[in-house]
């Protein structure tokens, strides 16, 4: 499933690089410390995060997420948005809280790095 | 805003003279139209352009023939079936201004003329397609060739020792700009033709050092990645404050971070694990109040990695 797609069916907002929305996300990851995403995450993966700061674009960056999700309706940091469209990073909001949104991937077929 | 692709930017960076057919077959404004049909079918184009004393005086169509077959006066000269004074594009003009003109008038070609007016080419939009495709033909061989010499750059150069150094200055506290040192270190073992594995460990461990020294120091440091044959090794090298309990801070979990750093999701004691984790050697040194001098090895010729 797309970036594009996911994002229509949890009506999320996109705020940046909306040309990199066709990717093809090949799993989740969902946590704030950027430490265990460094660890964790997967190429293609969607990370699920409250983090709105810029460096979550960095360690977007060097991974090669497909995008990030932050939700809880917290508001990116201007840089954040400037840094992620330079990067073509897809940064998306949605006011829902990370379980549910974790929830309703799961239930579109996307899998966590250990499942 | 959509990412603007390669080619919409080669419409404005090419002129048309890049892409234009050269060599134009004209007819004069005394050949007839039968001779005309000739042309045009031997040659396979659906227009041309008239031309007197070498300027440009009209444009006929292949609609201009069907009509004067239509009214069976195919024996009369061009003169009189031609479009006088055709609209023209000038060689010198971008890409883009062809592609507005094709919009703007429904045509499907258009005579080019240099400065001063005189005929140099013809344009369709096939003509614009096949330049587009051999720009980018052409720059995907440069960006191969250049792929290739950073790849081989090992056999290339001799020496009984080469290596590749890397050094990026991190300043102490600087989190506008924490992980450029490790994105740029990402790019070049991805341009030196690394594995995704390899690149994906040696950034990990740079980023998580990078983080350190941004966190952790009262100065800043340096981050020296050393791409030799066989091996990548990672330097993380400060002058202070060093650290007093090495055994307790490779603990997962063990922090010193301040509470606004851990926040920001930094600092949760996992950052010296991670780099264990993804190295293949790991040294650490810190002769309190002195400097850390951080040492990681990650071996390229491991068999899963090739």
């Amino acid at each position: 499933m797309t970036l594009e797609e996911l994002s229509r069916q949890l009506s999320l907002e996109v705020h940046a690089a909306v040309g990199k929305l066709g990717t093809e996300v090949t799993g989740g990851y969902v946590s704030d410390l950027l430490s265990r995403v460094m660890a964790q995450a997967q190429a293609g993966n969607v990370w699920v995060t409250l983090q709105g700061h810029h460096n979550i674009v960095a360690v977007a960056k060097l991974l090669d997420l497909a995008g990030v999700i932050i939700t809880e309706g917290v508001t990116p940091d201007p840089t954040t948005l400037k840094k992620a469209e330079e990067q073509g990073i897809p940064i998306l909001t949605t006011p829902l809280t990370a379980f549910t949104v974790v929830g309703r991937l799961f239930a579109l077929g996307i899998r966590g790095t250990d499942s | 805003m959509p990412e603007i692709t390669r080619v919409q930017e080669l419409v404005y960076e090419l002129e048309i003279e890049d892409v234009m057919s050269r060599d134009v077959i004209t007819v004069s404004p005394q050949t007839s139209m039968l001779e005309v049909r000739e042309i045009l079918r031997e040659h396979q184009i659906s227009g041309v352009p008239v031309v007197k004393n070498g300027e440009l005086v009209g444009i006929l169509s292949i609609e201009d023939l069907i009509k004067a077959l239509a009214e069976k006066t195919m024996h009369v000269s061009v003169e009189e079936k031609m479009t006088p004074n055709p609209v023209t594009l000038r060689a010198d003009e971008p890409v883009i201004m062809a592609l507005s003109y094709f919009d703007k008038y429904e045509f499907g070609r258009f005579p080019v003329v240099d400065g001063r007016g005189r005929l140099v080419g013809i344009l369709t939009r096939g003509d614009i397609i096949h330049g587009l495709l051999r720009k980018l033909e052409i720059e995907y061989h440069e960006e191969e060739i250049r792929l290739y010499r950073a790849r081989h750059i090992f056999e290339d150069v001799v020496s009984d020792r080469t290596s590749v150094v890397l050094r990026y200055d991190v300043l102490a506290h600087d989190f506008e700009h924490a992980g450029e040192a490790s994105l740029n270190v990402k790019l070049v073992l991805t341009r030196l033709g690394a594995s995704p594995l390899i690149v994906r460990r040696a950034s990990t461990v740079a980023y998580e050092a990078e983080m350190n020294v941004i966190i952790h120091t009262d100065e800043g440091g340096e981050i020296i990645v050393e791409v030799q044959l066989g091996q990548i090794v990672i330097r993380a090298v400060d002058t202070g404050p060093g650290i007093p309990d090495v055994a307790l801070a490779l603990q997962p979990g063990f922090t010193t971070a301040p509470q606004w750093i851990r926040e920001m999701g930094f600092g949760a004691g996992l950052g010296l694990a991670n780099i264990q984790k993804w190295a293949d050697e790991m040294r650490l040194e810190s002769p309190l109040g002195k400097r850390t001098v951080l040492e990681a090895v990650i071996y390229l010729n491991r068999k899963d990695e090739q």
